[in-house]
């Protein structure tokens, strides 16, 4: 079965966010990136399913050539081959320019793939925007926030989480999966699998051959500020006997703060 | 028009649609436009007058049988459709995991760009300015979209609530589904945890991490929530990650960012990943052995102290509290 795995190249989650105000944009620089990390259950299932099924796994970014570090890292977990959209532009937030591309791509190149795995959401702009759109421009079923597959030769289940409960959702391959933490533990890369990734070669695809109207790669959104918001300040700290510091916590929160 | 998406569960209007619909007729008061509704599925015609009581002047109802159990490419299609019938100004959703699922189909179907998860809305010069955390709310995003309708998805206990004695109108929409095999289908709900509070939806939020020790003492935090009314557990990744509880209930960068009245951390040290998820909350509290956990520099108030003795004496004092 021929897999898809889009992958998305953000800041690591333990950085402190900047921001430049004259740009309105994140401040890169001191940034370590990393593949966002929802996106690595996904391949992680990618792989999975070919492992128990057969097929071939294939990464894909948006973007620009430095997510060719994280298409390496794919592959050193096992992805069979990646691939490198080439956009000139920044984090446009426009969830639905991302799709257009995606789907130019698929369209064009992977036709015939059954599967096309996606995380939830990516990490930095939280989105949960592409997989859905994507499902819509390719008109195939969606199922999203999955932690749970199973698949046989033409169908799947897959188990979504939704507030206080799972929904089982049956759908007809081919289909678009987004990935919920708790889907699987992904692996980590192995020498010989980093080895094998520094000879494989990574295409770089510019976006003008994937044959997108100019119109559709222009962002409909347009960023009009970008702030950190004010750090809190600490509070009143108290100790002493469980009781009294119990007494005073309740206190707080019934009489000053009037929020129970 | 604005026209707000209401979510139905159980055969009510979730208080999220509500709130959604709240701030659509308030921005919509300020743009001179109305506030309209759409309610889709089987037999809900009777909560209507719900919403015509949050502002809505116009119910677009479409009671359909195709229509009783949630399928986001039914859903999308019967919403496109009538989008392009009615010609809004914006289309908003709430951000649940339904609204989060269907509103970007929705807006791809249109060929539209989408605000997902915002805190704020604004009107600035005839148009939507919509604000939303990013990187969990480590930072914060304005923007506005181009393309119209404007489709928002809007979080959930941010907005007020506004209630109006209001009268509206119930605009009866045909829908027509197409063939359904190329589609998913929900065959059924499980695991549903009765009445159970998502922490994205609780007013009070009572977190444990790895202070808690074992899965055993996350029924001290479930005690603790009996106390509280419209609360729920929560916890840090350390805590699922031990297999403690489930990851439905992490708070952070990569669990749940949750905007609660108040947050209670019970044994989290706060590390960065955990404060993204929690701190837009309007209250937070922390009780912690360690008078030198980062928690302490966001708490509004802490307690330096062992959560195995400040829990017990804390479900005393709810419960005196209560028979007050
Ligand atoms: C990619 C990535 C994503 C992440 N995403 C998240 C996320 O979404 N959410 C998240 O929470 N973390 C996340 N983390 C993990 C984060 O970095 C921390 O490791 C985690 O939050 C720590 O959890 P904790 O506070 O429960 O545990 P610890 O840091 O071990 O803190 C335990 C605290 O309990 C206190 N304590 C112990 N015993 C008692 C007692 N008897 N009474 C009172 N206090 C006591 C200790 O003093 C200590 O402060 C992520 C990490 C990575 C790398
Ligand atoms: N630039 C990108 N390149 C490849 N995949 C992406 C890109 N942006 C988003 N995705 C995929 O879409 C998912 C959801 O992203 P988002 O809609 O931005 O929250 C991510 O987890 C990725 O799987």
């Amino acid at each position: 079965m021929d897999i898809l795995v889009f992958v998305k190249r953000v800041p690591d989650t333990e950085s402190r966010i900047r921001v430049s105000h004259e740009t309105n944009t994140v401040v890169e620089e001191g940034l370590n990136f990393i593949i966002s990390p929802y996106d690595e259950y996904a391949l992680e299932e990618a792989l999975r399913i070919k492992e128990s099924k057969g097929g071939k796994v294939t990464a894909v970014s948006v973007g620009k050539e430095d997510a060719l570090t994280i298409l390496r890292k794919c592959l050193a977990m096992g992805a069979d081959e990646a691939a490198l959209i080439k956009d000139p532009l920044e984090e446009t937030y426009d969830g639905l320019r991302t799709a257009r591309i995606i789907a130019g791509f698929v369209k064009k190149k992977f036709p015939q793939a059954r599967l096309l795995l996606f995380g939830k959401q990516s990490v930095g702009a939280d989105n949960a925007q592409v997989p859905s759109m994507l499902a819509e421009l390719l008109d195939l079923p969606q199922v999203n926030v999955v932690v749970r597959l199973e698949l046989e030769e033409d169908r799947g289940v897959a188990y979504r989480e939704i507030e206080g409960a799972q929904e089982k959702v049956a759908f007809p391959l081919p289909a678009v999966i987004s990935a919920q933490k708790g889907l699987n533990e992904p692996r980590y890369e192995t020498l010989k699998g980093i080895m094998a990734a520094k000879r494989k070669e990574i295409p770089i695809i510019p976006i003008e051959e994937i044959g997108i109207a100019a119109e559709d790669l222009a962002p409909r959104v347009a960023v009009t500020r970008l702030e950190i918001p004010p750090a809190r300040r600490a509070g009143r700290v108290t100790s002493g006997p469980a009781e009294e510091t119990a007494r005073q916590l309740v206190e707080f929160l019934h009489r000053e703060a009037k929020v129970i | 028009m604005i026209l707000t998406y209401v979510e139905i569960r159980d055969n009510k209007i979730k208080k999220s649609s509500l709130e959604v619909l709240s701030e659509a007729k308030r921005r919509a008061a300020e743009l001179d436009e109305d506030a309209a509704a759409v309610l889709f599925g089987q037999a809900v015609e009777g909560l209507a007058p719900d919403l015509f009581g949050c502002g809505a002047s116009r119910v677009f109802l479409m009671d359909n049988p195709a229509l009783a159990q949630y399928s986001t490419q039914a859903y999308a299609a019967a919403l496109a459709a009538l989008a392009r019938k009615v010609n809004p100004s914006a289309i908003f959703f709430p951000a649940t995991s339904l609204g989060r699922d269907l509103a970007p189909r929705l807006a791809a179907r249109l060929g539209v760009a989408l605000a997902s998860d915002c805190t704020k809305v604004v009107v600035k010069d005839g148009r939507l300015e919509f604000t939303r955390p990013i990187f969990a709310g480590k930072a914060v995003l304005s923007l506005t979209l181009s393309s119209l309708p404007q489709v928002a998805t809007l979080r959930p206990n941010v907005f007020p609530l506004e209630k109006a004695a209001g009268q509206g109108e119930v605009v009866r929409g045909d829908y027509e589904p197409a063939a359904g095999q190329d589609r998913a289908q929900v065959v059924e709900v499980v695991g549903e945890r009765g009445g159970e509070l998502d922490v994205t939806e609780a007013d009070v939020v009572i977190s444990g991490g790895r202070g808690m020790k074992g899965p055993e003492n996350f029924g001290l935090l479930k005690e603790l929530s009996a106390l509280i009314p419209r609360s729920a557990v929560g916890a840090s990744r350390s805590a699922v990650d031990s297999g403690w509880i489930g990851h439905q209930h992490q708070v952070g960068q990569t669990g749940k960012t949750v905007s609660p009245n108040v947050y209670m951390a019970f044994g989290i040290s706060g590390a960065i990943q955990h404060l993204a998820g929690m701190s837009s909350s309007k209250v937070i509290v922390a009780v912690n052995k360690d008078p030198d956990a980062p928690i302490f520099k966001v708490a509004d108030f802490g307690v330096v102290g062992d959560l195995f003795q400040v829990i017990p004496a804390l479900k005393e004092e709810l419960r005196k509290l209560r028979s007050e």
